[in-house]
């Protein structure tokens, strides 16, 4: 056999786990390829055996938009601070289905993947990665329809669009940081899956996706933009519609995506260890 | 022995569980009611306490016991080192703790207290085809497969058309795993398996999966295994390919080590060890017992021909196979039947039941006890291994079936009588029969080699 390490190489201890860890990165990088295949295996299958295929990752976000667009922009006329409306909603629709559909798929990532969880090891945490990495091939692909509609529009590019993939990370935070939260307490309690669509529904509405954020008082601003979901989509509007950039309405968010995902990945890391036993 | 010798150092690991305490059940409306308000904070603490242990229910008592009778050890202090190249056997009745073992060995799940020493890289494989996705092709699941198993993507490039040589499905490979036969996709599975090319294998009873040639094909894919200096763990039910595989074997009984040995001494240390006598398998809880919509299993016996159940018979007496059963519907034609391994696993016989009063008769629902008479002097020496099964008839299907259910030895005592003769030594066949031999004398060849 071409085996050019000694098994001696190799060493690995079994032990219970004392105390918090963070994510192992090496551990991760060496299981790199199993996340590609993973991944590639939940954007292959959604659409197997359908005659649109990946036309439905643009169906669902463009029924979405027109709705919108008629209830919000033309029934309720809501402002949009001048802008087109059907841009001001798509802006922020295409990130916030996303966000909704990566953490709803990756919160019941590792109840769903049980049959694998329970017969062998791989990191844990490639469970809810491979949620968030698998939606942002439909994302993309309306972001590309997105552009269409910004060309047809012509709101012409500027700056802002620079930092485009800073927003793209910080909304990948979000469904990254609840993903390992919920999926880690679904083993336990499967409550989790009810009451995220009931989150999923409410966070709509916290956000500024179908209204402006201009029209919440200037007092509640702070409170209003913890919620990260507000700062991702403020910026993707400023990046893609060209407007000043509002970091008030951007760092409290963000910060609270990052506090989601380091808290996120030590209660993870934390619960691992148990997952097979009570799953 | 120095410690490079060593490829899998386990120390005093003890695994526990919580079992889920029984619901209670309330007998008033007001009762319900109450408990249906009181039901999330109970259930809120019952799911909570499946992975909580305080330290006082983790103490355990001086004989190893715990005083909350709510956890389960399910390993219970354990110890042992296997060397590099060894091929080990893992035996024990279900519940044993087999499986936490390798679930352990595995790092599926976290030992409570203790710790396992690995040395080298570890292929686990629990279940063949973990992660096969239906909708995907064999090809892309041969990657998926693959990686879960701990491959890159580059070993998978190398040995890639090697893999789908050995599981002979090279016509279907760009077609979705959906469409194929559960053979082919089992083949298909443990063609991936079987290129992973570890230093330590740990394998559960996946073999019992797929047609007989395979799993011929796949057992001897792993006694190469083997051969090739590499540690492997099995962990199996099926006495004979455990002694024809490995030279070790560790008895478990209770989350304990009960013995630790030569195959052959440890399994025949099993054989006796458990529910006193392997000669008698009940099934006393009828939830547990095998059963189908028409008939359950109550128990196999085995009895010598004076009617007494033993598990050591005499080579020159008849051997009774017995099973009790129950049957639910008088509709069916069935077919008890008896399949007979020695310790080779070579299938010895399948005696099927002839009795003229039940063929082809359909059997009333009600209780039964079937038994089958095999003559004295027939079967060798050695050990055998009783699969205990019944099937009905058109369509032939097998409503249950208990592979290893009892096991017996057959011993001859040499008192000149039997097969054997007078003579002492080893005496090779899986069967002995009395055979009756005649010669003829002519000291000058004449009216001997006759012809007519």
């Amino acid at each position: 056999m071409a085996h050019g390490k000694q098994p001696d190489d190799i060493t690995v201890v079994i032990k219970p786990r004392s105390g918090w860890e963070f994510i192992d990165f090496r551990e991760l990088g060496a299981y790199r390829d199993l996340l590609f295949f993973l991944v590639w295996r939940d954007i292959k299958v959604i659409y197997a055996q359908t005659i649109l295929g990946f036309a439905w990752a643009v169906l669902n976000p463009l029924a979405q938009i027109i709705i919108f667009g008629v209830v919000f922009g033309h029934v309720a006329n809501v402002s949009s601070d001048g802008i087109p409306y059907i841009l001001f909603s798509s802006v922020a629709i295409i990130p916030w289905t996303y966000m909704s559909e990566a953490m709803q798929n990756s919160s019941q990532s590792l109840v769903a993947g049980q049959g694998m969880l329970d017969k062998i090891y791989f990191p844990r945490l490639l469970f809810p990665l491979t949620g968030v990495l698998s939606k942002l091939v439909d994302f993309v692909v309306s972001l590309i329809i997105l552009l269409g509609l910004l060309v047809y529009y012509r709101v012409s590019p500027t700056v802002n669009l620079l930092l485009l993939p800073f927003f793209v990370i910080y909304m990948m935070l979000i469904p990254a940081g609840i993903g390992m939260w919920l999926s880690a307490l679904a083993v336990r309690f499967r409550d989790v899956k009810f009451a995220l669509q009931f989150i999923i529904r409410m966070l709509i509405y916290t956000a500024p996706i179908v209204y402006s954020a201009s029209a919440i008082p200037a007092r509640y601003r702070l409170l209003y933009s913890v919620n990260p979901v507000v700062g991702v989509v403020e910026g993707f509007r400023a990046c893609l519609l060209g407007a000043a950039m509002p970091w008030p309405y951007i760092l409290p968010g963000l910060l609270f995506a990052l506090l989601l995902v380091i808290s996120g990945a030590f209660y993870f890391r934390r619960m691992e260890e148990s997952f097979a036993d009570v799953i | 022995m120095s410690s490079r010798d060593i490829a899998i150092n386990a120390a005093n690991i003890s695994k526990c569980f919580r079992i889920g305490s029984k619901e209670k059940m309330h007998d008033s409306i007001g009762g319900a009611l109450i408990d249906f308000i009181k039901r999330p904070l109970k259930n809120y603490r019952k799911y909570r306490s499946l992975y909580r242990f305080d330290d006082n229910n983790q103490s355990k008592d001086s004989d190893g016991g715990t005083k909350d009778s709510d956890v389960l050890w399910a390993i219970n202090n354990v110890s042992f080192e296997i060397k590099h190249g060894e091929v080990v056997g893992i035996i024990g009745r279900n519940g044993a703790g087999k499986s936490t073992l390798l679930k352990i060995i595995s790092k599926i799940t976290t030992p409570t207290t203790g710790f396992i020493e690995l040395r080298g890289r570890v292929s686990s494989l629990l279940e063949v085809g973990t992660g096969f996705h239906p909708e995907l092709t064999g090809r892309e699941n041969i990657y998926l497969n693959g990686t879960i198993l701990g491959m890159k993507k580059r070993e998978i490039d190398i040995k890639f058309d090697e893999i789908v040589e050995f599981s002979g499905v090279e016509k279907f490979i760009d077609t979705p795993v959906k469409r194929y036969s559960s053979g082919m996709r089992v083949r298909l599975a443990f063609s991936v398996a079987a290129h992973l090319e570890p230093e330590i294998l740990v394998i559960d009873e996946v073999l019992a999966v797929g047609d007989a040639d395979f799993q011929k094909k796949c057992l001897n894919k792993m006694q190469e295994v083997g051969r090739h200096g590499r540690t492997v763990l099995f962990v199996s039910h099926n006495m004979p390919s455990v002694t024809r595989l490995c030279e070790r074997v560790i008895l478990l009984q209770e989350g304990k080590i009960l013995k630790d040995g030569p195959s052959h001494k440890v399994v025949s240390a099993y054989l006796h060890s458990g529910y006193g006598t392997m000669a008698v398998r009940e099934w006393l809880d009828p939830a547990k017992a095998p059963c189908s919509d028409i008939a359950r299993l109550f128990a196999v016996r085995i009895r010598t021909e004076d009617g007494k159940i033993s598990d050591a018979l005499d080579i020159r007496q008849e051997v009774r196979l017995e099973m009790e059963y129950e049957v639910f519907s008088s509709d069916f034609i069935l077919l008890p039947n008896f399949h007979l391994l020695n310790e080779d696993g070579v299938e010895v016989c399948c005696l099927v039941d002839l009795d003229s009063e039940w063929r082809n008769r359909r059997r009333p629902a009600g209780r039964y006890i079937t038994t089958a008479r095999i003559p004295g002097n027939l079967l060798s020496e050695g050990t055998f291994f009783v699969r205990a099964n019944l099937c009905s008839l058109d369509p032939l299907t097998i409503q249950f079936d208990v592979p290893d259910a009892v096991a017996f030895q057959v011993i001859d005592s040499l008192d000149g009588d039997s097969a054997r003769g007078d003579y002492a030594g080893p005496f090779p066949g899986v069967m002995r029969p009395m055979t009756s031999w005649n010669t003829q004398f002519s000291p000058n060849g004449k009216g001997v080699l006759s012809p007519k």
